[in-house]
């Protein structure tokens, strides 16, 4: 790709994603949102941070196919019963990453 | 708590993005990694970081880039990933909308899912008082410079981290350590059962689709155990067909 389209590429999407960020603080008041949309809003972070976290654990490669030996899954168990327990994210990464080399090395 | 000052608010703000951070950094610094492996060049790279400001986007970008995909479908693929921005601003905006352009621009800009987090719950119960715009910028503020100081040693690493660190594991894992301790109802739990069963089942459809799809069925699913607990099935039913009159 040349440069030129390079650039023009992060303009496009670094100005869309700007847009998307301001819309609603901008247009607060002209853009009314539904009852039904500002109660959905509750419900956003949990669904999209499940969205972003299963996928990630379940398909190590990043394509859609199933690995029967992956080490993701059980320290993503554990690191989701350090977060339940503790509400602590630096365990929660560490215990995580942790986990993950453990079951790595002895072959889980 | 109420604070006293701008300063403080901005300073505790501060304070609350740090305990994120071991969450942030690697994710920044595998993605400096990344795109210097592929031959972009350091001021391509924090260009990159700079305009789209959003790992997640920047990381598909970097990958569809590699496998040789059109401009314009990167662009779109990008700004699908980011659509959650436009639930997240109107989440904010009545928090934020009085403030002068000089402070809604910037905030905007830095608006992220880990400053979203730590906010939207104290800026709606209102315990923040009435410098909660500095509490909220000092957490956006924190993590824009945390991001790009991240990509940029990422850059300077290069291909120095190897790869049996499995250093990316680490980004899950900070957004389970966002989202565990966020599910405090039977309706946020459906939410993000919901939501996380259909992204692997709908991991194949084209151009990250799989995300908006998950995303949008997972907050229907809160919804509606929401309206469960709450009323009776007939006003549910009711209440969910004008829900798609809307869409």
């Amino acid at each position: 790709m040349s440069d030129l389209a390079l650039w023009g590429m992060f303009l496009a999407a670094g100005l869309g994603t700007f847009a998307m960020r301001l819309s609603f603080v901008e247009l607060y008041g002209r853009l009314r949102i539904p009852s039904v949309l500002s109660r959905a809003l509750l419900y956003v972070p949990a669904s999209v941070l499940a969205a972003l976290v299963l996928p990630a654990v379940v398909y190590p490669n990043g394509q859609g196919e199933f690995v029967l030996n992956n080490p993701q899954i059980p320290a993503a168990i554990i690191a989701v019963w350090v977060a339940w327990q503790t509400r602590n994210t630096v365990l929660t990464l560490a215990v995580g990453m942790g986990g993950l080399w453990l079951f790595k090395f002895f072959g889980v | 708590m109420p604070y006293q000052s701008g300063r403080e608010a901005f300073m505790q703000g501060v304070r609350a993005l740090i305990p994120l951070s071991p969450g942030v950094v690697p994710f920044g610094l595998l993605t400096g990694v990344m795109a210097i492996n592929m031959g972009m060049s350091p001021g391509t790279t924090m260009g990159m970081t700079l305009l789209f400001y959003s790992g997640s986007a920047q990381m598909v970008a970097l990958q569809l880039l590699h496998t040789g995909v059109v401009p314009l479908a990167i662009v779109v693929t990008a700004l699908v990933i980011n659509l959650r921005f436009i639930m997240y601003s109107a989440s904010l905006a009545p928090h934020l909308h009085h403030l002068p352009r000089r402070w809604t621009w910037p905030l905007s800009y830095m608006l992220s899912d880990q400053s979203y987090a730590l906010c939207s719950l104290k800026l709606s119960s209102g315990e923040l008082g009435q410098f909660a715009h500095h509490y909220y910028a000092g957490t956006a503020s924190a993590m824009w410079l945390s991001w790009q100081l991240s990509v940029l040693a990422g850059i300077y690493l290069g291909a120095s981290i190897p790869e049996t660190w499995s250093l990316s594991f680490a980004i899950p894992l900070s957004f389970l350590a966002l989202l565990v301790p966020g599910i405090r109802s039977a309706a946020s739990l459906a939410a993000a059962s919901v939501g996380g069963l259909i992204a692997v089942l709908a991991i194949n459809m084209p151009y990250n689709l799989g995300l908006i799809t998950a995303s949008i069925g997972g907050v229907i699913a809160g919804l509606l155990i929401e309206g469960v607990r709450k009323r009776p099935l007939s006003d549910v039913l009711t209440l969910t067909s004008r829900g798609r009159h809307h869409e």
